[in-house]
């Protein structure tokens, strides 16, 4: 019973070399057309999912090692969805802030700057804990390597969060009375164009942690490869948005209710995209935990968003809707953390897809 | 050693691998494994010998109810990692195998009785002599041993399969790895360097095989918070010794040497197999042009590769990176516009 589709039609495996002398009962051996000796007891077929009835697609059979994991779940834990959170955040603050400058919105400025430099503190606290050896932290700089998006990644945060702290210094200076002179001076008028460089820089650091997840063999993750990145750069802007929205006055906060909600329009239209695409790994999204924080997610997300347009002149509604935005932002993240990490123990989502595969497309081969 | 190289085959496709990595040319060939499974009984001295001669320590050793396999997976503290199915049995054979609910028992890599002058091969393990061991595998009749219960009663086989990291050609572990802990050694190997890892786990979600894995366990024992797996014996490569498991091996079933001359051989093997009738047998991860450029360790399977713990169609995720790559760049475009646009329009 290998390879079964999820049609519950048999795809049995004929992708092994055929022998040259192949009798038919040979044939029959090896590409058995179904019948209860083959069931592999021993071998292990696929687990049904544990009181699941609300499907009406047959279950997916496959075989396995007694139903045991075949790659292994990361290591990481809730530190890294909170990471991919607070960076999402960051990055869109960091936007915010600088365009808020640029356009004379100095409240706007204020909660964007120290916005990113808060989330962008947050997330490196969260980085470093989920290390096993935390002290080690400085290793990654002793290479750059583009094979290695944590790698890349951490790079990337390295130009980054110096101008974005550049920028919120300036920031914290100019709340100071008095006049400044000499090198706070200094500090303070280059907050703009310290401002501006993590601008350009910020949106990298909110796509690249898709690409985080996605170059792993975690199979949630890596068939969502093509969508997730807009997903989550969509997800950054409405949760950035959001703290504007949340923290200044709606007078200055326009462009940043027009992100929020553009951005929770990408989210929510690439993430319908994204489940299509990644077939039958799709459904850890729907299930426990990581289905609930993906419901959570929508719910919120479209109600901040429709809020944000219908409402967001109003200081409670814009806060209102701001709110739910970045908690549906962080729902976003936790979920797909969390759909992931099931996708790893169950076998299934390892052995369906590359089944599926094998039987439309043969063995994956270099092209000669 | 940079690790920033990028050469054509640099995210999947064939290629040398210590060649990839910058070594020269006086290095020494690729060494690895061919796991023959057909021929091993199960015996665990693979497991034990890798435990003593690297300081892995024991953990949870127990039974999982499902079958005689009570060392669970490949991870941090299991560097092999046996297998044991069991299975009903195919209801028709095309030849008689003698018994084939007992078929790996023979041993048939090694003389039928006694007298192997090396067998746990103290050099290299000489090549199996197949037209012997056929012979002896189809000459052996049901109960020729003289009273042991009949092998037509028996409607059950069992498939054991020592499993190993398999030192790939386009490591994901490698690859992802932002500290450059995980190296590429002269000899094709893939090898964690325990002082420069960080802990952070990338290599553990990478890898296709579920293999590598961060060393749980109380702070302050050996490499806890590390990623840890097999290094093909490292130390024992680079003072011209076999690995510990292969020289343990009892059966010749793990297979020490050079990955081309393995190849050679398991292509042999497994024609041989054929001929003999038994159509199951297949090789897995032995194409230079399969999803991760073929593997160090390669292995011959009597069944599906699922049945064993195996992904069935492995693909190195660098393969996508660069449409990834595309994606995201795509996606941050995306977002630095949307924001500019957001502040176009007059102020309200
Ligand atoms: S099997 Fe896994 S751990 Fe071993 S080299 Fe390949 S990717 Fe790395
Ligand atoms: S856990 Fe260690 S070996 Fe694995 S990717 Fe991180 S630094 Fe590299
Ligand atoms: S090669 Fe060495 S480290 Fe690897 S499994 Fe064998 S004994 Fe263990």
């Amino acid at each position: 019973m290998t390879g079964v589709g999820r049609d519950g039609q048999q795809s049995s495996t004929p992708q092994t070399e055929a022998p040259t002398d192949q009798t038919d009962s040979a044939s029959a051996l090896r590409h058995p057309t179904g019948g209860s000796d083959r069931l592999r007891r021993g071998g292990g077929r696929g687990r049904g999912r544990k009181g699941k009835v609300e499907s009406v697609v047959p279950e997916a059979e496959f075989t396995s090692y007694y139903g045991r994991p075949i790659v292994k779940p990361s290591p990481w834990e809730h530190d890294i969805p909170a990471y991919l959170f607070a960076g999402g955040v960051a990055a869109g603050s960091s936007l915010l802030a600088a365009g808020a400058d640029l356009t004379d919105r100095p409240s706007m400025r204020r909660s964007g700057r120290l916005g990113a430099i808060a989330a962008l503190t947050f997330s490196m606290v969260a980085l470093v804990h989920d290390l096993g050896k935390p002290s080690r932290f400085l290793n990654m700089l002793r290479v750059a390597k583009p094979t290695s998006p944590m790698s890349v990644g951490t790079w990337i945060l390295s130009f980054y969060g110096p101008f974005a702290g550049a920028a919120a210094a300036s920031e914290v200076l100019s709340m100071l009375p008095g006049e400044r002179k000499g090198v706070l001076r200094l500090a303070e008028v280059a907050g703009r164009p310290a401002g501006v460089v993590a601008a350009v820089a910020a949106p990298a650091v909110a796509s690249y942690t898709a690409v985080l997840l996605s170059d792993t063999a975690t199979p949630s993750w890596h068939e969502a490869f093509r969508e997730l990145p807009f997903v989550f750069v969509g997800s950054a802007a409405a949760a950035s948005g959001g703290l504007a929205m949340v923290t200044s006055p709606v007078a200055e906060t326009g462009p940043a209710r027009r992100l929020a909600a553009g951005g929770a329009l990408l989210e929510l239209v690439m993430e319908q995209r994204m489940e299509r695409s990644m077939g039958v790994t799709a459904e850890p999204l729907h299930h426990g935990h990581a289905g609930t924080l993906m419901k959570a997610a929508k719910a919120l997300t479209a109600a901040g968003a429709v809020g944000t347009l219908l409402g967001g002149r109003s200081r409670a509604v814009a806060a209102l809707s701001g709110a739910a935005m970045m908690a549906g932002s962080a729902c976003l993240r936790f979920g797909v953390f969390e759909a992931g990490q099931e996708s790893a123990k169950d076998p299934k989502y390892v052995v369906v897809p590359q089944r599926q595969r094998l039987a439309e497309h043969g063995p994956t081969r270099f092209p000669a | 050693m940079t690790e920033a190289r990028i050469s054509p085959n640099a995210f999947w496709g064939p290629l040398d691998p210590s060649a990839d990595a910058g070594y020269d040319d006086d290095r020494p060939k690729r060494k690895g494994f061919f796991t023959d499974t057909s021929i091993c009984i199960g015996c665990k001295a693979c497991e034990v010998a890798c435990k003593e001669w690297n300081d892995v320590p024991s953990d949870h050793f127990d039974m999982t109810g499902t079958s005689y396999d009570n060392s669970h997976s490949l991870n941090a503290n299991q560097w092999r990692h046996v297998a044991f199915i069991e299975q009903p049995v195919r209801p028709k054979q095309t030849v008689d195998l003698g018994m084939p609910g007992r078929a790996p028992a023979y041993v048939p890599g090694l003389p039928a009785t006694g007298a192997d002058p090396d067998p746990v091969g103290a050099g290299a393990p000489a090549p199996i002599d197949t037209s012997d061991l056929l012979g002896s595998m189809l000459a052996e009749a049901p109960g020729s041993d003289g009273g042991s219960a009949s092998a037509d009663s028996m409607d059950f086989r069992w498939l054991m399969s020592s499993d190993v990291c398999k030192h790939c050609t386009h490591a994901a572990c490698l690859d992802v790895c932002p500290t450059g802990s995980l190296m590429r050694s002269e000899f094709g190997t893939v090898v964690v360097q325990d002082d420069i890892c960080n802990g952070c786990g990338y290599c553990v979600a990478a890898c296709p095989y579920g293999v590598i894995e961060r060393r749980r366990g109380p702070d302050g024992h050996k490499n806890v918070g590390i990623a840890q797996k097999c290094t093909l014996c490292y130390d024992r490569l680079t003072a011209g010794q076999t690995p510990a498991c292969a020289q343990s091996c009892p059966t010749q079933s793990i297979q020490f040497g050079d990955v081309e001359e393995l190849r050679e051989r398991a292509e042999a093997r497994v024609a041989k197999l054929h001929e003999a009738g038994v159509m199951d047998a297949r090789l897995y991860g032995n194409d230079p042009n399969d999803g991760v450029g073929g593997t160090g360790a390669f292995f011959l399977l009597l069944d599906e590769p699922e049945v064993y713990g195996f992904p069935p169609d492995p693909v190195v995720t660098t393969k996508d990176l660069p449409e990834m790559a595309r994606k995201a760049a795509t996606a941050a475009g995306v977002l630095l516009l949307g924001a500019a646009v957001s502040f176009l329009g007059r102020k309200p």
